[in-house]
């Protein structure tokens, strides 16, 4: 088993857990994930990583509560304890010095850029920070992010902090003669992916996406994860998570996120008086 | 007291009475109940205790067949686990999933006659009269070497070299992927022919001798194996087939496909029968194709019926005589209602607007000449295509090698299908200190070759680990 640290909504519907789980946290690197299973009857679902501390062994997610399986995380509390935290999956994001690079966040992915905000901070990148919500109460992080960012933008569709508009408002940013960014980051719900991947297009700079389908094991063996990337099967688990977004068939992986649904609806929905079965 | 002499040979296999077809449709328990001890003691005396037993020449773990059967014909129920135990760790699982009709049962003097003795359920049947005794015998173990190994999967093959090597006083870890033990039998074989119970009670049994077993621990990813090396003496590989094949068709990545390893772990170690009881969500599919022929198909389809749909099919491109499966596997899927389209090849998925498969293309096959396998080669018959309206396509059609310690761990030797080299004699591969066996040496094949797999590492690394 391992135990719950901590467990908070840090904005509305999305929260933040952190377990202890040494043995992943000694090894984790940026752009790893984890597979959490909530209880012994709950769905195995992979978290991006939000944070670790390795000294104290413990692994950090950020999360959005879509369906049964994170609404039961999100009843957690510390001294609690879940029976699995399996990882670190998948490859590590590759990292480098590329000059100038945009690591932009939404939802989730507030959260789990940060890692790779830090680690391209480090490597001596200049980085550009966005985030992006809806509103401004969906925000979080900002300071903690600030810290290794050299410019942090936020964007909201409503306008309530920073720049009213979606995510092509960072071409407003990046297209500036001395803004050009050698790559971009994108960490966020898939549907962000996409419309980054597209919208940013014109800068002509690979834009690496996390994605998050749907998996199982997490170590390659069910195939349920496979997107298209350049006209090949890929396995995100084991292959990926992370891919030039220019290449992903996003139309093939919006759909198959969709798979379950309705069954997740009946989950989220049946609150046990049975008025969902009949 | 012994058993007499028959004068004339009983031709009578006996049967293991079963849930009936319109029953177990609908259920995922047991599809066989197993001997009761009179029906057991009946089959047993039908051996003739041969001088020299064929039967074990069959054995990939060379139990000793008529001793133990002589045991249960003279009820000493005792004696005949004791009896396979000595060879084989898991009798329970063994006694069920075995191919028998191919291994000790073909090599029985009375399958001349076309009745050989039930081994396979005989053995079974000793599994569980241990099962129902209060108290299960541990064997004596040897004093303890202070020496540590660590083996790397809990399938058949691992749990064989643990058994072996806990015996021999070595200190055993098992690591484990996922969350619960026991590898393809618990994520890959499904409840109703292979109850979990019986392998969580292996798994016990192990953990009772001082096996310690780690799950949620990813070699490859979680540490690689030199780094495990750094704590562990010596180390075992048995990681599986677990990488699955798709047939590269168009639309294959539709909403509605899965490969046969999703489909059953969705099913087995997920629990997803139990939907939504148990949280991991599960279609209800109406009409249900599975692509391919052996025991994974077969599985495949039988869990379909299971789960409630109108109309299941098995696609496969040879015809019955070629069908891999084995007969009783295929009879059960029959009896279920399993639809077999012989001689079809799949060719095209056809999806909605959503993304939904909702028709397959196929094309008709005929056997053309022997390939290099020695079967008839199938070739597509020209403008013999037609559809099928379909909503879920499970891919069974085979594994390769887990690739995630061979692409962590570049001392290790693979072969041309990711598979790890290693010799046959005694499972060393090309990693100091490190022995393998079982699918990921092989690629995909049974239980019991893993078992045999395992055991002969095992007696090469307690060697090894005795002279160092």
């Amino acid at each position: 088993m391992y135990d719950v640290v901590t467990r908070e909504m840090i904005a509305p519907n999305l929260h933040l857990l952190t377990v202890a789980a040494p043995d992943v946290a000694a090894e984790i690197q940026p752009g790893n994930f984890v597979i959490v299973r909530a209880d012994d009857e709950a769905e195995r679902i992979p978290l991006s990583v939000a944070d670790w501390d390795r000294a104290a062994g413990t692994v950090t997610v950020v999360f959005m509560v879509v369906g049964a399986s994170t609404d039961r995380l999100s009843r957690l509390r510390a001294g609690e304890a879940v029976p699995t935290v399996v990882g670190p999956l998948g490859k590590p994001t590759a990292l480098d010095n590329y000059g100038t690079v945009a690591c932009i966040g939404g939802c989730y992915g507030i959260g789990s850029i940060y890692p790779l905000v830090r680690a391209l901070h480090e490597r001596g990148n200049r980085v550009l920070t966005f985030l992006e919500a809806r509103s401004s109460y969906l925000l979080y992080w900002q300071e903690k992010l600030n810290e290794f960012s050299h410019e942090l933008f936020c964007i909201t569709r409503d306008g309530s902090a920073g720049v009213r508009g979606h995510v092509s408002r960072t071409l407003d940013v990046l297209q500036k003669p001395d803004h050009q960014p050698g790559q971009v980051y994108v960490n966020g719900c898939t549907y962000l992916l996409a419309k980054t991947a597209r919208e940013l297009e014109p800068l002509h700079v690979p834009v690496m996406v996390s994605l998050n389908p749907i998996m199982i094991d997490g170590t390659g063996m069910c195939g349920v994860c496979r997107v298209t990337v350049d006209g090949r099967v890929k396995f995100a688990c084991v292959d990926g998570p992370d891919f030039d977004g220019r290449q992903v068939d996003w139309d093939e992986l919006l759909k198959r996120r969709k798979q379950y649904l309705h069954e997740e609806a009946f989950l989220v929905h049946d609150s046990g008086c049975g008025g969902m079965r009949q | 007291m012994t058993q007499q002499p028959r004068k004339g040979l009983d031709l009578h296999r006996r049967e293991m009475p079963k849930q009936p077809p319109h029953i177990r449709r609908r259920n995922f328990e047991e599809v066989a109940f197993g001997y009761d001890p009179e029906l057991a003691v009946a089959e047993a005396a039908r051996c003739l205790q041969c001088k020299k037993p064929l039967c074990v020449d069959g054995c990939p773990v060379e139990i000793n067949i008529p001793g133990f059967i002589k045991c249960i014909a003279n009820r000493e129920f005792t004696g005949a686990i004791r009896i396979i135990k000595e060879k084989n760790c898991l009798p329970a699982v063994c006694g069920r999933v075995c191919p028998q009709e191919e291994q000790c049962e073909v090599k029985c003097v009375l399958n001349k006659k076309g009745a050989p003795v039930a081994i396979g359920r005989l053995e079974r049947f000793a599994a569980e009269m241990e099962v129902k005794k209060a108290k299960m015998e541990l064997p004596e173990k040897d004093p303890s070497t202070g020496k540590k190994v660590a083996i790397i999967g809990s399938g058949p093959a691992g749990i064989t070299v643990a058994g072996d090597l806990i015996l021999q006083g070595h200190d055993v870890t098992v690591f484990e992927a996922l969350h619960e033990p026991g590898g393809v039998l618990v994520y890959g074989i499904p409840e109703f022919r292979l109850p979990k119970m019986v392998v969580r009670r292996e798994i016990e049994y192990l953990q009772k001798l001082g096996v310690k077993v780690v799950t949620n621990y990813v070699v490859g990813k979680t540490r690689t194996l030199a780094r495990l090396l750094e704590e562990y003496d010596a180390a075992f590989v048995g990681t599986g087939a677990g990488l699955p094949w798709f047939m590269e068709l168009p639309g294959e990545n539709l909403n509605g496909v899965y490969s046969a390893n999703e489909y059953l772990t969705r099913m087995n170690l997920m629990k997803g029968f139990r939907f939504p009881h148990a949280a991991t969500p599960v279609k209800a599919h109406r009409r249900v194709a599975v692509i391919g022929g052996g025991n994974v198909a077969m599985d495949c389809a039988r869990t379909a019926v299971r789960l409630g749909a109108d109309e299941v099919c098995i696609i496969y491109r040879r015809s019955e005589t070629e069908l891999p499966a084995r007969l009783e596997e295929y009879e059960n899927a029959v009896e279920e209602g399993v639809v077999f389209h012989f001689l079809t090849l799949p060719v095209r998925l056809i999806g909605d607007d959503d993304g939904w498969l909702r028709e397959m293309e196929c094309i008709r096959m005929e056997l053309g000449e022997p390939d290099k396998s020695g079967r008839r080669r199938p070739v597509p018959v020209a403008d013999s295509n037609f559809t099928l309206p379909m909503d879920a396509y499970v891919v069974a059609i085979g594994n390769s090698p887990n690739p995630l310690i061979p692409a962590t761990t570049p001392e290790l030797e693979t072969g041309k299908w990711g598979n790890i080299i290693a010799d046959e004699a005694t499972g060393r591969t090309s990693m100091d200190r490190v022995w393998a066996g079982g699918d990921i040496v092989t690629g995909a094949a049974t239980v019991i070759l893993a078992m045999g797999a395992g055991r002969v590492a095992a007696r090469a690394m307690h060697a090894f680990l005795m002279d160092a």
